[in-house]
């Protein structure tokens, strides 16, 4: 990839590459592992590396978020789901996982990578500075939360409200007789 | 500090992973950890824009792509199980039920 940048090394680039590598290989083993118990567990390291990724973007608070409620309470929901499907992993390992149509796949997904890609490569991305003190800042999660509550308000309510449909969907749909 | 593309280019190899593996994948509960991927790229180029325009708007955006995403890991696993009560597998090729 000749479009990467390679500035003196630092101590948030390393870090960054830390992760950035953590992620891309875990994400890559959760597609590939036959087990789908492995595959959550690749997961959830792929989520706490992004997790990483959001400190050193100086995002604290999603970045707690993000361990807490992914890694946390949604995976365990899926390691739950799994064991209590008693799932087996697909016989045949590799081979036996990847019996989509392998060309498409392949091939979608390197044209994405191309596309997006030469997007990420060639565009100019705006350098705002619109409250630069809003980073690296110990207050990040108050500013979050003084946003949640004045411009995000309505937002905020509305996703509660989808939080609740969508808890009385499940019992709904999960239960035995419709 | 770290050029913004670099986070976008591990957004952009994530979120291809994610597709690849929606495609390649028959169990429906893997199928559903690729989407979740998925959602992560799209939530960590969020992220590295919040942080190179220098507003928090993003990572607001974040937190109510998390609580959507919560919500549809729910429903999405309440319906793999009433799939797997029905058809005894959650292989997505034996639900073809709609199929023309």
């Amino acid at each position: 990839m000749p479009h990467l940048q390679f500035p003196a090394l630092s101590v948030p680039l390393v870090l960054f590459w830390v992760f950035a590598v953590v992620a891309c290989l875990m994400g890559l083993l959760v597609i590939v592992l036959a087990n789908p118990v492995s595959s959550a567990l690749a997961l959830v390291m792929t989520l706490c590396a992004v997790a990483g990724l959001f400190l050193t973007l100086g995002a604290q608070f999603i970045a707690a978020v993000q361990v807490i409620v992914y890694a946390g309470a949604i995976m365990v929901l899926f390691l739950f789901v799994i064991m209590l499907l008693q799932l087996r992993g697909e016989p045949g390992g590799l081979r036996g996982v990847l019996f989509g149509p392998k060309v498409l796949a392949g091939a979608l997904g390197v044209a994405l990578i191309t596309q997006m890609g030469s997007l990420v490569a060639t565009a100019a991305w705006p350098a705002g500075a619109a409250d630069p003190a809003a980073f690296d800042s110990p207050l990040n999660t108050q500013m979050i939360g003084k946003l949640l509550y004045s411009r995000y308000l309505l937002p905020f309510e509305v996703v509660s409200v989808l939080l609740l449909v969508a808890l009385l969907g499940s019992v709904v749909l999960a239960k035995r007789k419709f | 500090m770290v050029p913004i593309s670099n986070y976008l280019w591990v957004s952009v190899i994530l979120f291809s992973l994610g597709v690849t593996g929606v495609i390649l994948r028959r169990n429906a509960i893997v199928i559903f950890m690729c989407i979740e991927l998925m959602m992560n790229a799209a939530n960590l180029a969020f992220v590295a824009f919040a942080r190179q325009t220098h507003t928090l708007d993003g990572q607001v955006m974040v937190f109510f792509v998390m609580t959507v995403a919560a919500a549809e890991v729910a429903v999405g696993l309440a319906i793999i199980i009433s799939m797997f009560r029905h058809h005894e597998s959650v292989n997505i090729d034996q639900v073809d039920l709609l199929r023309g």
